[in-house]
C-alpha cells in the first residue's frame, strides 16, 4: 500500500470514472464476478426464468446472495413474505458495508445525492476493492472512480449472466453443480484476500463457524445473529489487542 | 392483456420481494452513516459484522447447497472448499488459483461419488 506517497489525482470526473472502470475490468474480481454470474445464469435457466429477467435483477438487486434466493424461490410458489424476509436477511450485510464505505467516499463538499449511486452499487466486490483502492486517491475523485469501477463490475456480471444461462442449457448436471460452486469459493477467497487486519480474519472465521451452527440449531434470523455475534466478538478481540499493544 | 400480465409478473415480484427488501439496507446505511468518520469505532465494528455475515452466507452455500450442487455429496463439497482454500494460501493468495483448484477437486469428487 502506498501509505506515504502522494494521493492519486485525475484531470476530470470522467477521467476518474474511466480509470475506475478500467481498474474493474483488469482486477481479479472480474474473473470472480464472471464465475459467480455464470453460476447464477445457470441457476436462472434451471428455475425457468428468462435471461433478461436475470440481467434486470443484476442491475436492480445487485447482490449475488439475494439474487440466488430470489431465483430459487420465486418460481416455486413460496410465500411472498417468506421470500422478502430471506432476501432482506441476506442483505443485512449491505448495511454495515455502506456505513463503512460512506466516510471513505465523502469529502468536505459532497452532497447527499452524489452518494446515492455508490450506495446502490455497494456489493461485496465493489466494497472490498473500494476500501483497498480509494484511500490512495484524492477525495474529490473518489466518487467518480468508485462509480466507474462499480459500473464495470455490474456490466461484467450482466454479460456473464447471459453466458451462464446459455451454457447451462447444454451442460450436464455435474458441471452445472460446478458452476454453482463458483459463488461460495470466489466469495470466500476474495474476502480472505482482503482480510489483512486481525479484525477481518477473525470476523471471517467466526462467521464461517457460527453461520452453519445457527442453521443447524434452527435459530431464527440466523444470518443477522451470525453477523452480530461473530462481528462483535472479532471487534472486542481487536479492541483488547489494541489496548494491550 | 392477460398474457402480458403473466409475462410481467416475475418482474413485479423481482421489485417487490427482491429489489425493495435488499435495497432498504443500503438506504439505511446511507442515512445512518452521515456524520460518521472512517475510523470511528461504529464503522470498524460494522465492518466486522459485514464480514461475519458474508462468511455465514459462504458457509451455508457450501454446507446446505441447493439445486445441481446438492447432488454432489457434502463431504466432497467440504473437502473441495478446504483444498481450494489451501491452494489459495499456497499460491500467494491467488483467488484464481484457489477457485480453480476447488473446482477441479469438486468435479473430480463429484464424478466419482455423485449420487
Amino acid at each position: 500500500m502506498p501509505a506515504m506517497s502522494a494521493p492519486v489525482a485525475f484531470s476530470s470526473s470522467s477521467a476518474a470514472f474511466f480509470a475506475g472502470a478500467k481498474t474493474a475490468l483488469m482486477s481479479v474480481f472480474m474473473l470472480v464476478l464472471a464465475g459467480t454470474y455464470i453460476g447464477i445464469g445457470a441457476l436462472t435457466h434451471d428455475f425457468g426464468l428468462s435471461s433478461w429477467w436475470l440481467a434486470i435483477s443484476t442491475v436492480l438487486v445487485w447482490a449475488a446472495p439475494a439474487q440466488v434466493i430470489l431465483i430459487t424461490t420465486v418460481t416455486t410458489g413460496a410465500a411472498l413474505f417468506e421470500i422478502a424476509l430471506a432476501v432482506t436477511l441476506s442483505a443485512v450485510r449491505l448495511f454495515p458495508m455502506v456505513v463503512a464505505l460512506m466516510p471513505v467516499l465523502r469529502g468536505p463538499t459532497t452532497r447527499l445525492r452524489d452518494l446515492l449511486l455508490p450506495t446502490h452499487f455497494t456489493a461485496v466486490s465493489m466494497w472490498v476493492e473500494s476500501l483497498r483502492l480509494l484511500p490512495s486517491i484524492e477525495h474529490q475523485w473518489r466518487i467518480p472512480f468508485c462509480n466507474g469501477m462499480s459500473a464495470g463490475y455490474m456490466a461484467t456480471a450482466a454479460v456473464f449472466g447471459f453466458v451462464g444461462f446459455y451454457l447451462a442449457a447444454g451442460l450436464p448436471p455435474l458441471l452445472a453443480g460446478g458452476l454453482l460452486f463458483l459463488t461460495p469459493m470466489s466469495f470466500l477467497m476474495s474476502t480472505a484476500r482482503n482480510a489483512r487486519m486481525m479484525l477481518d480474519k477473525l470476523g471471517l472465521v467466526l462467521g464461517l463457524l457460527i453461520g452453519p451452527l445457527l442453521t443447524i440449531l434452527d435459530v431464527n434470523l440466523d444470518l443477522m445473529w451470525t453477523g452480530l455475534v461473530g462481528g462483535t466478538l472479532a471487534y472486542l478481540v481487536h479492541r483488547i489487542r489494541e489496548a494491550t499493544t | 392483456m392477460n398474457t402480458l400480465l403473466m409475462e410481467l409478473w416475475p418482474y413485479f415480484l423481482m421489485v417487490l420481494v427482491g429489489y425493495l427488501p435488499n435495497e432498504v439496507w443500503r438506504v439505511f446505511g446511507l442515512v445512518l452513516a452521515r456524520g460518521l468518520n472512517e475510523d470511528s469505532q461504529v464503522v470498524v465494528w460494522s465492518r466486522a459484522v459485514a464480514t461475519a455475515i458474508l462468511a455465514g452466507v459462504i458457509a451455508k452455500l457450501v454446507l446446505f447447497s441447493t439445486g445441481a450442487l446438492a447432488a454432489i455429496p457434502l463431504s466432497v463439497r467440504v473437502i473441495a472448499a478446504v483444498f481450494g482454500f489451501l491452494v489459495f494460501l499456497g499460491a500467494r493468495r491467488s483467488v484464481f488459483a484457489g477457485v480453480l483448484a476447488g473446482e477441479i477437486a469438486l468435479l473430480a469428487g463429484g464424478f466419482l461419488f455423485a449420487h
